[in-house]
């Protein structure tokens, strides 16, 4: 006797925090509701904690000195990953901005394409970034002298919230070899949490990105006070808050920078530190 | 350019006896200076009586050389109003072309005027007139000329298409190289066409308004350089005032963050040289009597008043009690004495309350058990002397190997692998500068690459050059100066291509 076909019940994903490469739920057991457009209940995203922020700048900080000594070329490919990873996952991209953010379906699908098109423009930079922000300096006694720029180490971010500023904002920081720790405010937690899916699938190593979902109102300023972290992006922060973020981090003078141009090569360079070294010439 | 030390006797064999001549003093001349009994401040072109006064001091006699104005909000006040005017109304006309011109005019007169520049930075600050005379005044000039020639070319470097300056920038500069900083901050900002207000050190103003004296020999049109004389609380002016867009700052990592913190809440923008511990690691590859006296160099240059001083001595344990050996007989030829004698290395200590500090942080190293050792010198009576001094047997966990002393005193610690020399040398919240002494050069590069410093010297030790930036990591401070990268802190970045 043939039964009536019952609707398939779909599988609901748990959404949880991306520290060093691993899915963790928050420590504090916090959880958010974020919900459609029409108040329809999509996920639980997790709320994180002061605590899951210092393990993410642990894991971040961990991670550095493999990836700032990785070869530029090795960057480059490992970025150009991520551009066909996320390009294989466009739709899902597209669907997830869409439902939980206040734009459009085709302007989802724009900042989605925009997103692909734009790791494959940071892919290219990192083993050019030496000749544009590098320098040889002729100086007038027996020295060659050079200068060259390096990642400045761990850098927070905090992206306005469209998710083509979000991959703005990481790419800008990682591509030099920094690490980073992504602070993801309600509105773009959904596709943040899937774009971690990608970033596992990459061969990007553990540690490089993090992301935190959570409230900013709690973690920036937790992310501006952290003595280990170096830099901090805090272009999706309301300008009103930006003079106490930089007051908290004067105390180990942070590189706080807010880009009003979401890519260019100064975006790049403005989370990177000038070195430069003087060589004795003589036989 | 380098310095080398000169030797306190030298020796004679002749005939098997040995003959041990001494350097007789030579003396020069203040007669080329002409130091007025009162200043006022440098505003608008000419000269304004200031208010209230306090003395500057010549460190090596205590004598007072002259009355400094104390700058107050009013002083500030009008210094900006002129700066704002000459910006509109002058310089943010002319093209880069002509603003060039007038910092060539500048460094020719400098360059003509260099002896006298020389004798006054001696007698105000305390550094031996060799110094002042070979590095100091040669640099400054040099960096003008150097800043004049970017004037017309600042679309090409890298910063995109016409890049703007921000309008009027105030500079605070410290006392160790008075004109050098002065130079090192008004240079680039008027190549870029920014028009300045700057105060000088407290204790050292007297360049500073001579050099106020060359802006109107060069004809530089008025309110383009302002000069408030005064203390903290005149920089805090300067800080505060809602006309400055853009701060200029070297001296104390304290005082750095204070100013950090006190524009958070602005648009300012803000570069900032501060404070260093700068570790100098010698391998065991070294040449070892380069390398001391490379370390002299590093920590004694200026009697250690140098925020890039190389102020820990990183030794390779195999050859360890070689170099201090050698240091100690090299440290023995040091002359500690009149600044104006030209055979002098080490000369006064720059105020009385710096050298307070130096003390203090030296007892401190004595207190935590490591071990002193100076040579014999005969200090003078008045003034404010410290002789050079070592500590050895220092660990990572001694005050004296994670503070600034800005003193002629050099704390020595010790490694056995390469790793632990970086390790070592990185383990400070400053980053500013580091030196690196080894005869392998995959070495020299392997150490380059790890060290987290703003500047490093391979094989040498406190080179300067207006065409290398300078500046450092974390809390050693915020952007460059120099060189093709210390103009972005002056500029707002131009309109971008390949941003597509």
């Amino acid at each position: 006797m043939a039964t009536k076909k019952q609707p398939r019940v779909d599988v609901k994903k748990t959404y949880k925090l991306f520290i060093n490469g691993a899915f963790a739920r928050s420590e504090s057991g916090r959880v958010f509701e974020v919900s459609a457009k029409n108040g329809d209940f999509i996920a639980n995203p997790a709320l994180a904690s002061r605590k899951d922020l210092r393990d993410a700048v642990t894991a971040a900080r961990a991670a550095q000195s493999g990836w700032s000594k990785a070869t530029a070329y090795n960057r480059g490919q490992i970025l150009y990953r991520i551009a066909e990873m996320l390009e294989g996952r466009a739709e899902q991209f597209e669907s997830e901005i869409a439902l939980t953010s206040q734009i459009t379906a085709l302007k989802a699908k724009a900042q989605v394409t925009d997103a692909i098109d734009r790791w494959v423009w940071y892919a290219g930079w990192s083993d050019k970034l030496q000749a544009v922000s590098g320098a040889t300096n002729p100086v007038a006694g027996p020295f060659f002298n050079f200068s060259i720029s390096e990642p400045q180490g761990v850098i927070a971010i905090a992206s306005d919230v469209s998710f083509i500023d979000f991959i703005d904002a990481i790419a800008a920081a990682v591509v030099s070899g920094n690490t980073t720790v992504v602070l993801v405010p309600a509105s773009l937690a959904v596709p943040a949490m899937t774009f971690a899916e990608v970033l596992a699938t990459s061969d990007l190593p553990a540690g490089v990105i993090n992301i935190l979902t959570g409230s900013l109102d709690e973690l920036a300023p937790w992310a501006a006070s952290h003595m280990d972290i170096d830099g901090f992006d805090i272009s999706g922060i309301n300008k009103k808050k930006h003079g106490e973020l930089k007051v908290a981090g004067a105390e180990n003078l942070k590189r706080i920078h807010a880009f009003s141009n979401g890519h260019s090569p100064s975006r790049i360079i403005a989370f990177m530190e000038s070195k430069t070294v003087w060589h004795s010439v003589g036989v | 350019m380098a310095t080398t030390l000169a030797l306190t006797t030298y020796q004679l064999i002749r005939n098997g006896r040995k003959m041990t001549f001494e350097y007789a003093p030579a003396p020069e001349s203040k007669a080329i200076v002409s130091i007025k009994p009162k200043y006022g401040h440098f505003i608008n072109g000419s000269f304004v009586a200031g208010k209230k006064h306090f003395p500057t001091i010549n460190p090596a006699t205590e004598e007072i050389l002259s009355l400094i104005s104390l700058g107050g909000v009013s002083d500030v006040d009008k210094a900006v109003a002129a700066a704002q005017k000459a910006y509109t109304k002058s310089w943010s006309k002319l093209s880069g072309k002509e603003r060039g011109k007038y910092l060539y005019r500048i460094a020719r007169i400098l360059q003509e005027r260099a002896r006298e520049f020389a004798v006054l930075e001696t007698l105000d600050n305390g550094k031996p007139i060799r110094e002042t005379r070979d590095i100091d005044i040669p640099l400054v000039a040099a960096h003008f000329f150097y800043h004049a020639g970017w004037a017309d070319k600042l679309d090409y470097a890298g910063l995109g298409h016409s890049p703007k300056p921000y309008g009027v920038a105030g500079q605070i500069i410290p006392w160790n190289f008075p004109l050098l900083m002065l130079a090192w901050k008004v240079a680039p900002a008027l190549a870029t066409g920014n028009t300045v207000v700057l105060k000088p050190a407290e204790t050292t103003s007297l360049t500073a308004l001579l050099f106020a004296e060359v802006c109107q020999q060069a004809e530089l049109p008025d309110g383009v350089v302002n000069i408030v004389t005064g203390d903290g609380s005149t920089g805090a002016a300067i800080v505060n005032h809602p006309g400055i867009h853009k701060i200029a700052f070297t001296g104390s990592t304290e005082v750095g963050k204070k100013i950090a913190r006190a524009i958070a809440s602005t648009d300012k923008k803000a570069t900032l040289e501060l404070g260093g511990k700068g570790a100098n690691i010698v391998f065991d590859d070294a040449p070892v009597d380069e390398a001391v006296e490379g370390i002299v160099n590093g920590i004694f240059f200026n009697q250690g008043h140098v925020c890039c001083a190389g102020s820990r001595l990183i030794l390779q344990e195999s050859i360890a009690e070689e170099v201090i050996e050698k240091l100690k007989v090299r440290m023995s030829k040091i002359r500690v004495g009149d600044p104006l004698d030209k055979n002098t290395d080490l000369g006064a200590i720059n105020s009385k309350e710096q050298l307070v500090k130096i003390k203090e942080l030296s007892a401190v190293g004595d207190a935590e058990g490591a071990q002193r050792w100076s040579p014999q010198c005969n200090l003078p009576d008045t003034g404010f002397w410290f002789a050079p001094t070592i500590f050895t047997g220092v660990t990572q966990a001694n005050r004296i190997a994670k503070e600034e002393i800005f003193g002629p005193v050099l704390s020595v610690l010790t490694f056995r692998t390469p790793q632990e020399a970086i390790d070592k040398a990185n383990n400070t919240p400053f980053g500013l500068s580091a030196g690196i002494w080894s005869e392998k050069g995959s070495r020299i590069f392997w150490a380059s690459q790890h060290l987290k410093a703003g500047v490093i010297w391979a094989n040498t030790f406190n080179q300067f050059d207006p065409a290398s930036p300078f500046g450092g990591y974390k809390e050693s401070g915020w952007g460059r100066e120099g060189g093709k990268h210390g103009l972005a802190a002056y500029l707002k970045n131009g309109k971008e291509t390949g941003a597509k």
